[in-house]
C-alpha cells in the first residue's frame, strides 16, 4: 500500500463510515465470546480444590488486567504515531482508548479485591499486581484529566500524547519497582494470576474471555472515535452530509 | 441449580465480580450512546442551513 | 518532540552555555525571592514533624516509617514548588522569548531544572539528616538517607518539569499537576525510601542507590526533551 492511501484512510471523513461498518462485527463477537467465556468459567471449569469456587473470579480479572495494560500501550502507540506523522485520526484514537482503558483497570481492581477477600482474608492487600493496577488507574486518570482541562483540542492532543509516552516509559519501571518493594516486604504468597494447576478448560475459558475483552475494547473505541469525530468536526461538510445528521 | 448459584459459599464474591463487570460495561455503553446522541444533535445545529437545503434540493 | 531534538542537536556547542545562562538567570530570580524558598523548606519541616503527633512517638515505629515520611514530604515539597519553574515566565511572556533564543530549548530547560533542584531539592536533602534524628534514624542510615535524597530529588525536578510544562496556563493547574506527576514519582519513592530501610534491615543499600543513580541518568537525558516538547505545545 502506498503512503498516500494510508493518509487517505487516516482522514476522519473516510474512517467514519469504515468504523461504523466494523463496530457491529466486533460488538457481536465480544458478546458471543463473553457469553461462552462466562459459561465455561462459571459452569464448565471444575471447582478448584484449594480456592473453591472463588477462583472463578480470575476469568474476568485476568482478561481485564491484561486489557488495562495493553490499552495503555496502544494509546501510547497512537500518540507516538500522532506526534510523528501529525495525523488527526491517531490523536482521536488515543483519546478514544483512555476511558475504556481506565474502565478495564477499574474492573481489574474491583474483581481483584473481591477475589482477595475470600483468598487473602482482606479486600485490599498491597500485592504487587494490585498496587501496579492502582497506579495505572492514576495514570489513566491523569491523561483524561489533562484532556478535560485543555480547551483547545489541538493542544490537548499534543499534551496528552506527550504525557502518554512519558507514562508508557514509566509503566514497566513502576511495575518492577512495586514488585521489588513487594518482595522486600514479604508480600502475600498467593498470587492472583498464579492460578492453581491450569486445567485445559480453565485456559480455554480465560483465553476466550481475553478475546471478548479485546473485541469489546475495539468496538467501544471505534464507537467513541466516531463520536469524537462528530464532536470535533461538526459544521464541516462531510458531517453535514451524514445520513444520521440529516435525518430527523 | 441452587448449588450453582451458591458457588460453594462464595456467591457474593463470584456473582459480585461478574455483576459489577456487567454493570460497568452497561454503564459505559449507555453513557457512550447518550454522548453520541448529544454529538449528533449538536452536529445538526452546526450544519449550515444552506448546505442542508442544497443537498435536499439535489435529492 | 522529534523536531525539537533535531534542531537542537545541530548546535551542540550552544548546549552548555544555554544550560549556564538559564541556570544563572533562575538562580538570580530565586535569590530575589529567597523568603519564599525559606517558606517552602519550612513546609517540608512541618509536614515531617506532624507525623509523630498524628501517630505515635514510639521509637521503633518512627524508625520504620521515618524514611517514608521524609520521602513523601520531599515529594510534596517538590510538587509545591514546581509551578515556580515555568509559570511566572509563561505569564509575562518571557518563556516565549526564551524559546526563541539561539540556545537549544532542552538545554535552557535543563538549566532551569538544575536551578529548581538547587533551590528546593538540595536544601531538602541537606535538612534530611537533622529530621531523620527525630525519627530515630541513626548512623549509616542518616548518610544513606541524605545520599538517596541527593540522587532522588533531581529526578523529582526532572519529571516534575514535564508536568509543570504540560499544565502551563491551565485553570486547575496545581491539583492537575499532582495527579499527573505523583504516579510517576512512585519508583523514586520506592527506591529512595527503600534505601534506608535496607540499611536498617542489614541488607545494604547498594542496589537502591545504584538504581536511583541509573534513574537519574535516564531522567536527565530524557526529561529535558519531553519538557521542551511540552513547553512548545503550551506556547503554540
Amino acid at each position: 500500500m502506498t503512503s498516500s492511501s494510508w493518509y487517505r484512510y487516516s482522514s476522519p471523513a473516510t474512517f467514519y463510515p469504515i468504523a461504523g461498518r466494523l463496530i457491529p462485527w466486533f460488538g457481536w463477537a465480544a458478546a458471543v465470546m463473553a457469553a461462552i467465556g462466562t459459561w465455561i468459567g462459571l459452569a464448565i471449569a471444575p471447582t478448584d480444590f484449594q480456592q473453591g469456587d472463588a477462583y472463578r473470579i480470575i476469568f474476568i480479572h485476568v482478561a481485564s488486567a491484561w486489557m488495562s495494560m495493553f490499552m495503555y500501550v496502544v494509546m501510547a502507540a497512537w500518540s507516538a504515531l500522532f506526534l510523528g506523522f501529525n495525523t488527526r485520526l491517531s490523536a482521536m484514537m488515543a483519546q478514544a482508548m483512555a476511558p475504556t482503558g481506565a474502565l478495564m483497570t477499574l474492573i481489574a481492581l474491583v474483581t481483584g479485591s473481591l477475589w482477595g477477600k475470600p483468598t487473602w482474608g482482606t479486600y485490599w492487600a498491597w500485592d504487587a499486581r494490585m498496587t501496579s493496577e492502582l497506579i495505572l488507574l492514576f495514570l489513566y486518570m491523569g491523561v483524561i484529566a489533562l484532556r478535560n482541562a485543555i480547551d483547545d483540542p489541538r493542544r490537548a492532543d499534543r499534551a496528552c500524547a506527550v504525557l502518554s509516552l512519558v507514562g508508557v516509559i514509566n509503566v514497566p519501571i513502576i511495575y518492577y519497582s512495586v514488585k521489588w518493594w513487594n518482595t522486600l516486604h514479604q508480600g502475600s504468597s498467593v498470587s492472583l494470576t498464579a492460578a492453581p494447576k491450569m486445567a485445559m478448560t480453565m485456559l480455554t475459558g480465560m483465553l476466550i474471555m481475553a478475546l471478548a475483552a479485546w473485541f469489546y475494547a475495539i468496538a467501544v473505541a471505534l464507537y467513541r472515535v466516531r463520536v469524537i469525530m462528530l464532536e470535533r468536526e461538526r459544521g464541516s461538510a462531510w458531517v453535514g452530509e451524514l445520513q444520521e445528521v440529516k435525518s430527523r | 441449580m441452587n448449588e450453582f448459584f451458591a458457588m460453594g459459599g462464595y456467591a457474593f464474591f463470584v456473582w459480585g465480580s461478574f455483576g459489577a463487570t456487567a454493570f460497568v460495561v452497561v454503564v459505559e455503553m449507555v453513557a457512550l450512546r447518550a454522548r453520541r446522541r448529544r454529538a449528533l444533535d449538536e452536529a445538526r445545529l452546526a450544519t449550515p442551513d444552506s448546505l442542508t437545503a442544497a443537498t435536499q434540493g439535489v435529492l | 518532540m522529534a523536531t525539537a531534538s533535531v534542531s537542537s542537536s545541530l548546535d551542540a556547542g550552544a548546549v552548555l552555555p544555554g544550560v549556564r545562562w538559564a541556570l544563572v538567570r533562575d538562580l538570580k530570580l530565586a535569590f530575589r525571592s529567597r523568603a519564599e524558598l525559606g517558606v517552602q523548606l519550612m513546609f517540608y519541616v512541618i509536614v515531617v514533624s506532624l507525623f509523630p503527633l498524628a501517630t505515635t512517638p514510639e521509637r521503633n515505629l518512627l524508625a520504620t516509617m521515618g524514611p517514608g515520611v521524609l520521602w513523601v514530604a520531599a515529594l510534596l515539597a517538590s510538587l509545591l514548588s514546581l509551578p515556580r519553574l515555568f509559570a511566572a515566565d509563561f505569564a509575562d511572556g518571557t518563556l516565549e522569548q526564551i524559546a526563541l533564543s539561539p540556545y537549544p530549548l532542552p538545554a535552557l530547560i535543563s538549566g532551569k531544572i538544575l536551578a529548581h533542584w538547587l533551590t528546593t531539592g538540595l536544601p531538602v536533602a541537606l535538612m534530611a539528616p537533622l529530621l531523620g534524628l527525630q525519627y530515630a534514624v541513626e548512623g549509616e542510615g542518616l548518610v544513606i538517607l541524605m545520599l538517596a535524597l541527593l540522587l532522588g530529588t533531581p529526578i523529582l525536578s526532572l519529571l516534575g518539569a514535564i508536568g509543570a510544562a504540560l499544565t502551563l496556563g491551565l485553570r486547575s493547574g496545581g491539583s492537575l499537576l499532582a495527579l499527573l506527576i505523583l504516579p510517576l514519582y512512585v519508583p523514586v519513592l520506592i527506591f529512595g525510601a527503600g534505601a534506608v530501610d535496607a540499611v536498617r534491615a542489614g541488607l545494604g543499600s547498594a542496589a537502591n542507590v545504584s538504581l536511583l543513580g541509573a534513574g537519574l541518568l535516564i531522567a536527565a537525558v530524557g526529561a529535558p526533551f519531553a519538557a521542551a516538547a511540552a513547553v512548545r505545545i503550551a506556547l503554540d
